[in-house]
């Protein structure tokens, strides 16, 4: 176990390197100026000897490579650089926002759990009867429907119809609770489909046929066999869908105006200011990659099976 | 193992046939949109704004009078064009990687692994945001975005297959036989990925519409005034107090499609795929037992 962290710690220093490359690439490529960028933001028509000098203040004529390694350097003392429009940290304008995406991510992932998993074992237990069939139509267009869309249905419902909820803002709990639903309404409908399925798998196993014979009761067998078993699977499921979850906040976090990162990351892209979108890329992929390691170490950690191979590679 | 024997199972299906049928008519409207939609998709008409619906528009008209039904149906063909050509792209990048890795092994295999590993290590809607925000916005920088980052599912899928595929005793007999490398890949290996890849690339169309929709939402793919679903989305969402349909129609298109291409990608698996069939027996026959014991 021990082993297999580090081995995955260490696998973690090339991605994020390659990916700080990628990143920082961005910036150097991208046909805006940062000089143009920063005399606008001034109000100044600048010369071009003050360009040039500029240029040369800020180490713009340095070779990529020189450029990349004092870059990287502050990003890693936590200094992201300043926003081109508005001249604010980067990093500070970061911590700002995170609190929200985190707030709307946990309140999808926390709606999540509370409906999917006993919905999925509803599907199981009453499979091929009704219930089985009315929920899985309704997960199945869950997964169909762009989520956006969703999130415009229920604006209109609830904010335009019956007016009970605000239609786009962000801060208080009321905000919340349409962005949130949003993004949990597909993630439920993606893990109805699983949970049900890994049950229904479960099922098939001798265990439960030989906790029959034994005289246990079916509920029993299920809620405290089947289930812990199904929900390994769900477990992995999660760290694949994680991504998505990001990127489909990116796109809620828009349209209901909540001010995330995501929504952050848009606005800074129609104004290219790139250092923003370097931050925002540099988060999620930090994110993305610690909650995936986190994954599979509970994965480990949960399923003997593979706790005891664990050294075998 | 021939297509022919696949094509015969398949029409014998008739989840297959509806939903093929329902795919073709899907992809031929807006490929013959000049015939089928009643009126010009761009040209704007200044005495019919926001109108609800009419003889001449079937499904109303948007905020500078233009034909809703008209729109979506050219609308089908960027969106459809743009979802079709990434999947071209990707899967011909993830196949010949994904049998490379799979065939050569040692190397050449942890090279590529790696490499996917690095894609799949970004979220891929923040890549795709990422690369768009940088090369700008438009329908080529759309397809090269999505391209790159739907590539290391195709590779990851085929190089499991050709794993086992080149274990099978028939490559050793081609070996045997006198056939290069090259041509055991060609005629042995390639046909037997082919089942799978058209299961994948069927069932992923939905996906990819339902990722382009997302792009165009947030302006990162097509440019005003070219229809395209998602942007219509986009531009409908200002209206969605005093005309709700201006969401509502673009969405129903895009759910119709993803749904048809989703369970045409099922009734393909099923198909082609024998495991998935048993399995549906399985839990026939567990049903059956639970219904006993019950």
């Amino acid at each position: 176990m021990k082993k297999y962290l580090v081995r995955r710690l260490l696998f973690l220093i090339p991605i994020m390197l390659i990916l700080s490359i990628f990143v920082f690439a961005l910036t150097y490529l991208s046909p805006s100026d940062p000089v143009t960028l920063k005399y606008a933001r001034l109000g100044v028509t600048p010369d071009q000897e003050m360009i040039e000098r500029t240029k040369e203040e800020m180490g713009l004529n340095d070779p990529f490579i020189v450029q990349y390694g004092r870059w990287l350097g502050r990003v890693l003392h936590g200094d992201l650089g300043e926003s081109y429009k508005y001249g604010t940290s980067v990093w500070q304008t970061l911590t700002e926002r995170i609190p929200n995406t985190l707030k709307l991510a946990g309140a999808a992932i926390l709606l999540t759990v509370l409906l999917a998993v006993p919905l999925g074992i509803l599907c199981a237990v009453h499979q091929n009867r009704f219930i089985d069939y009315l929920l899985r139509i309704i997960s199945f267009f869950g997964v169909s429907m762009p989520s956006f869309w969703v999130g415009f249905l229920l604006m209109y419902i609830f904010g335009v119809r019956f007016k009970v909820l605000p239609v786009t803002g962000s801060g208080e709990f009321r905000y919340l609770i349409l962005p949130a639903l949003t993004l949990a309404f597909w993630m439920v409908s993606l893990y109805v489909r699983r949970v049900r399925g890994s049950m229904l798998e479960e099922m098939n196993k001798d265990y439960l046929t030989g906790g029959l014979a034994r005289g246990l009761p079916k509920r029993q067998i299920i809620l405290r066999q089947i289930l812990p078993n199904s929900l390994l699977s769900v477990i992995t499921m999660f760290g694949m869908s994680i991504g998505g979850l990001m990127g489909g906040a990116t796109i809620i976090e828009t349209i209901f105006e909540w001010q995330g990162v995501g929504k952050m990351a848009i606005d800074a892209i129609s104004v290219k200011d790139y250092p923003v979108i370097q931050g925002y890329i540099l988060w999620m992929a930090m994110i993305y990659v610690l909650v995936n390691l986190g994954v599979d170490l509970l994965y480990r950690v949960l399923d003997p099976r593979i706790r005891l191979e664990g050294g075998r590679k | 193992m021939s297509g022919t024997y696949y094509l015969k199972k398949a029409m014998k299906d008739p989840q297959f046939v509806i939903f093929l049928i329902l795919a073709v008519v899907l992809i031929l409207v807006p490929v013959f949109a000049p015939f089928v939609a009643p009126n010009d998709p761009i040209e704007p008409d200044y005495s019919n704004l926001l109108i609800d619906h009419s003889a001449k528009y079937p499904l109303g008209t948007d905020e500078i009078g233009r034909c809703m039904l008209s729109r979506l149906i050219y609308g089908g063909r960027t969106s459809l064009l743009i979802v079709f050509v990434v999947i071209l792209i990707s899967s011909v990048i993830g196949v010949v990687l994904g049998i490379l890795a799979g065939y050569a092994g040692g190397k050449v295999d942890m090279l590529i692994s790696r490499i996917t590993d690095i894609f799949i290590a970004v979220p891929q809607t923040v890549f795709v945001i990422a690369l768009v925000s940088v090369l700008g916005s438009s329908l080529k920088n759309t397809i090269l975005a999505m391209s790159l980052v739907s590539w290391t599912e195709y590779c990851r899928v085929t190089r499991a297959l050709v794993l086992s595929l080149k274990e099978n005793p028939y490559v050793e007999e081609g070996r045997l036989g006198g056939m290069n490398e090259f041509q055991i890949i060609l005629k042995l290996i390639l046909p037997n990925v082919f089942p799978y890849l058209l299961v994948n690339i069927t069932q992923d169309i939905g996906a990819q519409l339902l990722t382009l929709s997302g792009l165009s939402l947030l302006g990162l793919s097509s440019q005003p005034p070219t229809p395209e679903w998602g942007a219509m989305l986009s531009g409908g969402r200002k209206f969605i107090q005093a005309n709700p349909r201006m969401i509502m129609y673009p969405g129903l298109t895009i759910v119709m499609n993803v749904v048809v291409f989703n369970l045409l990608g099922d009734a393909l698996r099923d198909v082609l795929d024998p495991r998935f069939v048993k399995k549906k027996h399985h839990f026939r026959r567990m049903r059956e037992w639970l219904n006993k014991t019950e």
